[in-house]
């Protein structure tokens, strides 16, 4: 028996890559999401108003605590019970955008730390109402520099999407185990799912690291 | 090319002196050390007598901390020879008489002869006074523990500091924690110390008691000392001999009374007026 | 209620000794790969990033599948209990994230230690071991915990390696029980709980090792 059996490997590759389709769209859809959400989160979480600022406090630590795979399986196993039917690939997107939301929300919160105090102080001077402050002086701010944290996190949450296999989502981790048992190699499959985690991720992780470059440059 | 061709331009192990004076402990020949292209010594001599207390001032960029620095093998040099105690220290002799560069194991030994008091201090943030003081006799040179601390105490008390031993670096002010560097370079007993601008991190009310310390160890010991300091006042009072740096060259030196009183060159004497103007 | 609690706190035991042994692999990586990045052995630097990005790279589950099914299988032969892969696979895996920590920590620790470890007359290796690494492993606590707790929820993967961890148990007791809400929801519970006690546990570790090193009191 050789090594790598690359004749194999070429022709599982198509099936792999077309699983892979669902991963890259779990991770753009959940990460539309989790940015989104993120900054909703992070702006309850700094509001002056305790019954706001405690439970989405609470909420964000609780989730950051916990396993992405239980919060997965509480979105997809008890919901049902409650009449909302998810499927698995909605409550997979659902539960990995939720997840990295509430970290996202942390990456919004530093940022919105670091916008100075005078710049509060001139909105409230100039009669600014809080969305229109938000929208043209302070979010403008507070985002370039959390630009490369934000993209951290979506890395992150692409090689966190294998997880949502356990709640019966076909993405490529699970696919290349199908084609393991059905053929007794996993060699192939797994190393080839390796291998489309790290050059994705490197090359995001490139990406990255160029707009903190940008940024340094634009300072 | 050959092993005696390859050394044919390196330097040579100087013979010992033939004339009955006393070896120098310190001897800096022909000593260059640059930065790109910003030469900080240039073509440094200087000999130190055992016992002898050298003050070194100067303007600042002038080369007086890479002096020290590279005596304490800090700094590696570009050209020239160190020797501390008739040693070359940032060089060896081969069989046949020539010197090579250093090995590590070659610097370690002879680096063991110098002690270095630093202008930040640098204490060992996570052990408490005493412990600081222990360290380097327990770990190099392999004192017993209690011989150690024995030892460690003696020496916090010559700083006045018997009542600190359990402080650690930030629960004692600045002058302390001074005190303790010069206790913690005295455990590896030195045969020469360097302090480099040891007050100049300090508040103006702080150097008095550092100063004091300096002062009580050049008289109760045939300690070596070269200091690079900015307290002319104390210069003058404690040195043997002040050398006035510029441009990495000594530009002047000689006793305190010559230097202060009478200095020759104009540029020493420019440094010097600048100096009493700033006070 | 009363029957689900002792089999979920046989499952969380479980959980908790995988993450007690982990974390130990984990920080020998860490350190090790830390030292290897900054080694001025060109070899060594290199071997440290291979084993840093790739870890990092390729998504955790992609590392315990290959450990599990490809590992047994020819050319490898090398069959490891689950156990075994569940404490390999999270200590590299968090290890490789701990080396990145380690290396900053120990970049920060001030330059004029290493002058002085030197003007002492110290040798590389005790200057690491007495004065580099105490202060550099302080300096990595605050987002050590971070890493820690990553690995505690990371452990709810080694379920899908057939592992009775917690996660496997409430996926157990679902199946048996249909109380589905109970079952998460106290799973959740006892993983949130689990991460704060690690949280605790390392503010006394800090306490412990930053003895004396704050201004005022004595330690």
């Amino acid at each position: 028996m050789n090594f790598f059996d690359w004749q194999f490997a070429w022709d599982i590759l198509p099936q792999l890559l077309e699983a892979s389709l669902k991963t890259i769209g779990i991770t753009l859809g959940g990460f539309a999401i989790a940015v989104v959400l993120g900054l909703i989160l992070a702006v309850g979480r700094r509001s002056r108003l305790p019954w706001l600022s405690w439970p989405v406090t609470g909420l964000i630590e609780f989730i950051r605590s916990t396993p992405l795979l239980i919060q997965a399986y509480f979105l997809f196993y008890v919901f049902p019970n409650y009449g909302l039917n998810l499927s698995a690939l909605q409550a997979g997107i659902i539960a990995i955008a939720i997840h990295y939301a509430c970290y996202t929300a942390e990456v919004y919160r530093a940022g919105l730390d670091a916008v100075p105090r005078g710049q509060w102080e001139a909105v409230t001077a100039l009669n600014m109402k809080p969305l229109t402050a938000y929208r043209d002086v302070i979010l403008p701010q507070a985002l370039r520099p959390i630009l490369p944290a934000l993209g951290n996190y979506l890395v992150a949450m692409l090689k966190d999407t294998p997880v949502l296999s356990a709640i019966t989502v076909v993405e490529i981790m699970q696919q290349a185990k199908n084609i393991g048992s059905e053929s007794f190699r996993y060699l192939e499959p797994i190393t080839l799912v390796g291998l489309f985690f790290l050059l994705l991720s490197l090359a995001l992780a490139w990406f990255v690291r160029r707009l903190e470059d940008r940024m340094e440059v634009a300072r | 090319m050959s092993m005696q061709q390859r050394f044919d331009d390196s330097p040579m192990v100087r013979p010992s002196r033939r004339d009955g004076s006393a070896e120098p402990l310190v001897r800096f020949d022909q000593v260059t050390k640059r930065y790109g292209s910003l030469t900080v010594l240039d073509q440094l001599n200087l000999e130190v007598s055992p016992g002898e207390k050298v003050a070194i001032i100067g303007p600042s960029g002038s080369g007086k901390s890479t002096l020290l620095r590279a005596l304490m093998t800090l700094e590696t040099i570009d050209d020239g020879v160190i020797e501390v105690d008739g040693e070359p220290l940032t060089h060896m002799p081969t069989a046949g008489g020539h010197l090579i560069p250093a090995n590590a194991r070659h610097q370690r030994r002879i680096r063991g002869r110098i002690g270095m008091v630093f202008q930040s201090f640098n204490l060992f943030p996570h052990m408490n006074a005493l412990q600081n003081v222990i360290e380097a006799p327990v770990q190099v040179l392999g004192m017993s523990k209690a011989e150690a601390s024995q030892r460690g105490e003696e020496l916090l008390a010559m700083v006045g500091l018997e009542d600190k031993l359990g402080h650690y670096p930030a629960q004692l002010s600045g002058g302390q924690q001074q005190r303790v560097a010069i206790a913690r370079a005295l455990a590896m007993r030195p045969k020469v110390m360097l302090f480099d601008e040891v007050t100049s991190a300090l508040d103006p009310e702080l150097c008095g008691e550092v100063l004091n310390v300096i002062r009580q160890l050049g008289e109760a010991h045939n300690l070596t000392m070269l200091m690079v300091t900015h307290q002319m006042g104390f210069a003058r009072e404690f040195a043997d001999r002040v050398c006035f740096f510029y441009k990495g060259r000594i530009h002047e030196q000689g006793t305190p009374e010559e230097l202060f009183g009478n200095p020759r060159e104009e540029r020493t004497q420019a440094f010097l007026s600048a100096v009493n103007e700033a006070h | 209620m009363g029957e689900l609690l002792p089999l979920m706190l046989q499952g969380a035991w479980v959980t908790l000794q995988i993450t007690f042994w982990a974390s130990l692999l984990a920080i020998a990586c860490a350190v090790l790969g830390a030292l290897g990045r900054l080694s001025p052995f060109a070899p060594l630097r290199w071997f440290s990033i291979t084993y840093i990005e790739v870890f990092r790279g390729t998504s955790l589950l992609v590392q315990l599948f290959w450990l599990y099914f490809v590992l047994p299988m020819p050319p490898f032969h090398v069959e490891l209990s689950a156990f075994s892969v569940a404490v390999l696979g999270l200590g590299l895996h968090i290890g490789a994230y701990g080396a990145e920590v380690m290396r900053g920590a120990i970049r920060s620790v001030a330059p004029g230690q290493y002058e002085a470890s030197l003007a002492l007359n110290m040798t590389p290796l005790t200057r690491f071991r007495r004065i580099i690494l105490p202060q550099a492993l302080l300096a990595a606590i605050p987002p050590g915990t971070n890493l820690l707790i990553e690995l505690l929820k990371n452990t709810s993967l080694v379920s899908l390696i057939t592992l009775s961890d917690l996660a496997f148990r409430a996926r157990q007791l679902d199946q048996a029980t249909f109380m589905t809400l109970e079952i998460f929801g106290l799973t959740l519970v006892l993983y949130f709980l689990m991460a704060q006690a690690i949280n605790l546990a390392m503010r006394l570790v800090e306490r412990r090792l930053g003895r004396g090193r704050i201004k005022g009191g004595l330690a």
